[in-house]
């Protein structure tokens, strides 16, 4: 009893709940006709093309500087990399890593100008960081109308001149994780091995920093910036870094998401990024300002494998429009639930 | 004084907060139409009193209080505020308890405004009745002219000096005809002078007309100057009832700090006067909210335990603060005769000081880390301890097995009780959270180590603990040690001179052999002139 106790303790009740009802979607797939072997190939990589944008909430949620509603922002520096390696012709593997490499000096910049903003507004930051994301969004609406892009690929047809909302991928970097090392058993059943490796390398890098000093100084900061100011540290500039690093997560996630998916989508497409990866984190147990790897994966697991499962399952059991409401409704419920639980639990 | 039957009468009144004695077997009666003055140091008690007597919350919600209160020889337990005002007790408190966009007569007569009937309030009751500002008017009039000043009943209270601001909230305290015990909380600690004067003449007429009051300043002249009686509290017992004309200010001045000045002042032999200077102050100020430090000029010793005293709020905090780097600050800092750069704290740690902050919870802690954080971050951060290099330098790895290690050798040291180097800090008591705050400035290894308010809001025992490990650490690795307490008899205990801050200027160095009568009268700011500092001593 104690034993189960302790668990509960430990792993929350959010958590449980969502992965028994996790768990029960998957019992009851089969016997409304939906194959549980391709529901875990869904959730897999679904967890594979998000999980680096939710390992991009840690570094600021463990400086203190909240959750990051700016996600879009490093999502856009993303987006200006992929579009760049694309004009010039990259393909394969090169196409993928100009896409990063690219992306890169975009998204130090902006994370360097957005940690400054975000100085300033210390104590607010959640909501600066909101406006941050959507307006930038907005202002790039413009300006992927009249970047000189000129690739045949990514313009408009007709007019000759602005990006399209969404670019295929064909040709260029698709699939080129999810086809690395792939395991496939049976028909239905794919393990999209380079893609996993890659979110365990991204997460190994992020482990890492957080075990150097500037990472431990980082982690202080977060906890109590007083104490961390009184032993030397420049509070400021630590979450900076912060922010330049969950920007250049975010750039790097996009380019995950967009290899598996298939499409680079532009104009309003980052626009709500950053509510999945937030719901996400937190169902993994962090809170506004603690969160860790485990924290990531497991939010990442619950959270994806919730949207995978609800639509198909409920979808088939219920066989009607109903279904699409339904799913709003427990997903968007349980994610409302979950934030109750953790408030009161970190604050 | 008659033989009748004392206004109030509080007998055995006994309070614990949390295990920690405040408040011993105090016994007061006050009469009426009789000043009484209450004077201690801070935290000798006399809040906790007064807010026992008001019915305060705070009182119930830490497990209520011992002993009895009589009001007219009839017990009463006031369970809040409204029991006490309706049993005719006012309370005066140092925070302006007023609304700033409310006139004076609005804010004297709140909540028990005159009202009147009209044809609304006979079809919907009497909520809706009017108010008879005419009469509220006339009311709130007499008052304040009962208080002797100048105010007119329509200034808004937003648009007064604070002196009228003070008088206002009397005036609200004394309209109501029930009123006979008036409590007065510092009320002249926010006036000039002559602001102060006005109100001393009016609480003397007040008392002429039979309200009783009990008066609480840190200004011992205004006590001799107003009181009948005087009290002198001192942790949380009553030390000592005199009538006005038998002392004088000296005498209460030395029945407020000092204890009996034991044996243990005299263990401090080891401070040799002609051993260089390690810190030297010169004109130091630092812009620290509510301890404002103007003018400090100061030389510390190599190898002494240096206290500084005061009053609160005199700047004595803002010291080591502003030497920290912690709060804005300028003028001279030195070393080893080596410039320390302010405002930065980096640097201040970087040339060999430490400092173990007040603010336990605030600064001093990461309440929600480990305890092997705790203690080794500052060291980790400041001096590059407890990391490993990796590939050439270029990463500096966290070390955790170093950090767990150095964690457990000072759990041990300093006997500090815990779970392990994993619990974390918030969950210990403050005693060794306090022990914490000392391991963690011992781990930087300092030459020079501030220590401030060590033993705030913790209990008898480790109190002593937490003073013998100053000791021990000053002894054993001659570690020069500077530490600022309000609580004069611990400095007296274990330094080897004391400087008394007043005002943000130091108004006197004492050793610690010096009487409390000496003490007492520096931290009141008596003895400011330059000749009758230590010399009268020595």
């Amino acid at each position: 009893m104690n034993r189960i106790r302790a668990f509960v303790d430990k792993a929350g009740w959010p958590r449980i709940i969502i992965a028994m009802l996790l768990l029960s979607l998957f019992i009851v797939a089969p016997s409304v006709g939906v194959r549980v072997d391709q529901s875990m190939t869904n959730t897999i990589v679904r967890f594979g093309m998000n999980g680096i944008l939710v390992l991009g909430m840690v570094p600021m949620v463990q400086t203190g500087c909240g959750l990051n509603f700016g996600l879009p922002l490093g999502i856009i520096a993303g987006l200006l990399g992929a579009t760049i390696s694309i004009e010039l012709g990259l393909t394969g593997l090169a196409g993928f890593a100009g896409a990063i490499g690219f992306a890169a000096p975009f998204a130090l910049l902006f994370g360097w100008s957005y940690g400054k903003l975000l100085n300033r507004v210390k104590g607010n930051e959640m909501m600066i960081a909101t406006y941050v994301g959507f307006s930038s969004v907005s202002f790039m609406c413009m300006m992927w109308m009249l970047l000189p892009y000129r690739s045949p690929k990514m313009i408009w047809g007709y007019g000759g001149s602005g990006l399209r909302t969404t670019i295929s991928l064909e040709g260029f970097w698709i699939h080129i994780l999810d086809n690395f090392l792939t395991i496939r058993i049976g028909p239905n059943f794919m393990f999209p091995t380079g893609m996993i490796l890659f979110f365990v390398f991204m997460a190994w890098i992020m482990w890492a920093f957080f075990h150097t000093k500037t990472g431990t100084a980082m982690t202080a900061v977060g906890s109590n910036p007083d104490y961390a100011r009184a032993a030397g540290i420049n509070v400021d500039k630590m979450r900076t870094i912060a922010v330049i690093m969950s920007t250049v997560y975010g750039a790097i996630g996009i380019l995950v998401f967009q290899q598996s998916f298939g499409f680079i989508q532009l104009y309003n497409g980052p626009f709500f990024m950053a509510l999945p990866a937030v719901a996400a984190i937190l169902i993994g147990g962090a809170s506004v300002n603690k969160a860790n790897i485990t924290n990531v994966v497991i939010g990442t697991i619950l959270f994806q494998g919730l949207l995978t499962m609800t639509p198909s399952v409920i979808n088939s059991a219920i066989q009607s429009d109903l279904s699409e409401v339904v799913r709003i409704i427990i997903s968007n419920g349980m994610i409302v639930y979950a934030l109750t639980r953790v408030t009161r639990k970190s604050r | 004084m008659t033989e009748q039957q004392p206004l109030l009468h509080m007998q055995g009144i006994t309070k614990e907060y949390f295990g920690n004695r405040v408040l011993t077997d105090v016994c007061l009666d006050v009469n009426r139409g009789e000043v009484l003055g209450l004077v201690g140091e801070n935290g000798a008690g006399k809040s906790t009193l007064m807010n026992i007597l008001f019915g305060m919350s705070v009182i119930g919600q830490t497990g209520g209080y011992a002993g009895t209160i009589c009001i007219d020889g009839k017990e009463v337990i006031f369970q809040n505020p409204f029991d006490a005002l309706k049993a005719g007790i006012g309370m005066v408190h140092q925070e302006f308890s007023l609304i700033p966009g409310f006139t004076a007569t609005e804010n004297i007569l709140l909540n028990g405004e005159i009202l009147q009937d009209n044809i609304v309030t006979k079809v919907f009751g009497p909520r809706l009745k009017t108010l008879d500002l005419p009469e509220m008017r006339a009311i709130a009039e007499k008052s304040i002219e009962l208080l002797g000043v100048d105010i007119s009943p329509d200034t808004l209270v937003s648009e007064m000096p604070v002196g009228h601001k003070q008088f206002t909230e009397l005036a609200r305290e004394i309209h109501r005809p029930e009123m006979k015990l008036l409590v007065l909380d510092e009320p002249t600690a926010v006036l000039t002078e002559s602001e102060a004067q006005v109100l001393l003449t009016s609480l003397r007429r007040l008392a002429a007309t039979g309200i009783a009051i009990i008066f609480i300043t840190h200004r011992l002249q205004e006590i001799l100057d107003i009181c009948d009686r005087i009290v002198i509290l001192r942790d949380g017992q009553v030390v000592k009832e005199v009538a006005t004309g038998d002392t004088d200010i000296g005498q209460i001045a030395e029945l407020m700090v000092g204890r009996s000045v034991g044996a243990k002042s005299a263990s401090t032999s080891g401070y040799d006067k002609d051993t260089e200077t390690i810190v030297s102050l010169d004109h130091l100020w630092v812009d620290m909210p509510g301890e404002t430090v103007r003018d400090v000029t100061l030389e510390i010793h190599k190898g002494e335990i240096f206290g500084i005293g005061g009053l609160a709020g005199q700047g004595k905090l803002g010291i080591p603060n502003g030497i920290m780097g912690l709060y804005p600050a300028g003028g001279a800092v030195t070393l080893h005769s080596k410039p320390i750069r302010l405002n930065d704290p980096a640097a201040a740690l970087a040339a060999g000081m430490a400092f173990v902050s007040e603010d336990r919870r605030g600064v001093g802690l990461l309440l929600e880390e480990a305890l092997d954080w705790n203690i080794a971050f500052t060291a980790m951060q400041a001096q590059n301890k407890f990391l490993r290099p990796l590939l050439g330098g270029l990463i500096q790895w966290r070390d955790d097995k170093a950090i767990q290690n150095v964690a457990l050798e000072y759990i041990k040291a300093l006997d500090i009780k815990c779970t392990g180097t994993d619990q974390r800090a918030e969950e210990l008591s403050g005693g060794n959270q306090q022990k914490i705050c000392l391991a963690k400035a011992f781990a930087v290894q300092p030459d020079v180590l501030f220590v401030s308010e060590p033993t705030r809001g913790i209990d008898v025992g480790a109190k002593s603990l937490v003073l013998e490990s100053l000791r021990t650490y000053n002894r054993k690795n001659g570690t020069t040690i500077i530490m600022v307490s309000s609580e004069l008899e611990e400095l007296r205990s274990i330094c080897d001179r004391i400087a008394i801050v007043d005002e943000g200027r130091i108004a006197g160095i004492l050793p610690p052999s010096a009487t409390a009568k000496e003490f007492g009268l520096l931290m009141i700011g008596k003895l400011k002139n330059e000749e009758n500092k230590v010399e009268s001593h020595e």
